[in-house]
């Protein structure tokens, strides 16, 4: 299947993704934040990085790019899209995704592995993964601390939206497994269409055994499953 | 010209760990009458002459678009002569 990869001034997590789906089978390209055509890829991923040094607020910027316009057309259609970290921060500033990310509560900036809780194996981004198992990647920002208010998240609840969770190795969610305060310890959300995913933590830095962890990998077959079924 | 003075700040059910970071130094300096300190965002936006309320509704627009997050700020403008 074809992914296309959205490149801005400051993204830095783009070859690291192209390198994952490439070595996964897929044929991957990048989009230029200039382009306007976004329609001929099976699916869209927006990377990680600094996009316009994170001025003004994180994502706020990226969030204007002509290529935007494009994407917001083919996620009205259903057409599968991943933000990872500042890709989340932009898909959210674009108003695909509800809520908002704040400074991480202790003002630092976090680079170290997590666990994740999947709490929903039956989304397109989810269905390669392992129920009950705690996926290990990596987070690394310093805006990661998920809000939204209180009706925004019980309607996540609800409609079983919130795909992600921080928790302990075991797959228990604690407040000593949230490592930047997030509402809930949520790690990673989706639209209600549930064709779009934000997420904080790097699937992309842990899809090869050798870096650690292939659990990320995961997330990329999900996507691939669901676009060649 | 005139100038649009922008000041953008957190809700105030927001937590702002780098206000109260402040409040606790400035106390740790002795300046214990301070009952709380939040830190926000001031933009300087610079106009032709328009009318103040003509201004005023260009500087709701770009907020609502850009310059703002409603989810956790608020804002509020005073335009001056520049």
């Amino acid at each position: 299947m074809q992914f296309g990869i959205l490149v801005f001034p400051g993204s830095n997590c783009d070859r690291d993704t192209f390198h994952v789906l490439k070595s996964l089978g897929n044929s991957v390209e990048y989009i230029w934040y200039r382009d306007t055509h976004t329609h001929e890829y099976d699916a869209l991923v927006i990377p990680g990085g600094f996009s316009y040094g994170d001025y003004l607020r994180t994502g706020s910027i990226a969030a204007t790019a002509p290529v935007m316009k494009s994407l917001q057309e083919d996620a009205r259609q259903g057409k599968p899209i991943i933000g990872i970290c500042n890709g989340f921060q932009i898909l959210l500033e674009s108003g695909l995704l509800p809520g908002a990310l704040l400074t991480n509560r202790d003002l630092k900036f976090i680079c170290h592995d997590v666990h994740l809780k999947c709490e929903n194996c039956d989304t397109i981004f989810s269905s390669a993964l392992v129920p009950e198992t705690a996926l290990q990647m990596p987070v690394a920002h310093h805006t990661g601390n998920y809000f939204a208010d209180e009706t925004v998240i019980a309607g996540l609840e609800e409609e079983e939206r919130i795909l992600f969770r921080y928790c302990d190795p075991t797959g228990t969610v604690s407040r000593e497994s949230n490592p930047n305060g997030s509402v809930g310890n949520i790690a990673g959300i989706l639209n209600r269409q549930k064709n779009i995913l934000g997420m904080m933590p790097h699937p992309e830095r842990a899809a090869d055994s050798e870096l650690g962890s292939a659990d990320g990998a995961g997330v990329f077959k999900s996507m691939m499953e669901c676009i060649i079924a | 010209m005139k100038i649009a003075r922008l000041y953008v700040s957190l809700k105030p059910d927001i937590l702002d760990p780098q206000g109260k970071t402040i409040h606790h130094a400035l106390e740790a300096l002795g300046f214990d009458a301070v009952a709380g300190c939040r830190v926000g965002k001031y933009i300087e936006l610079e106009f032709p002459d328009l009318p103040d309320e003509e201004i005023n509704s260009r500087v709701e627009k770009m907020c609502d678009r850009l310059l703002v997050n409603p989810v956790m700020e608020t804002w509020r403008v005073e335009v001056v002569e520049g």
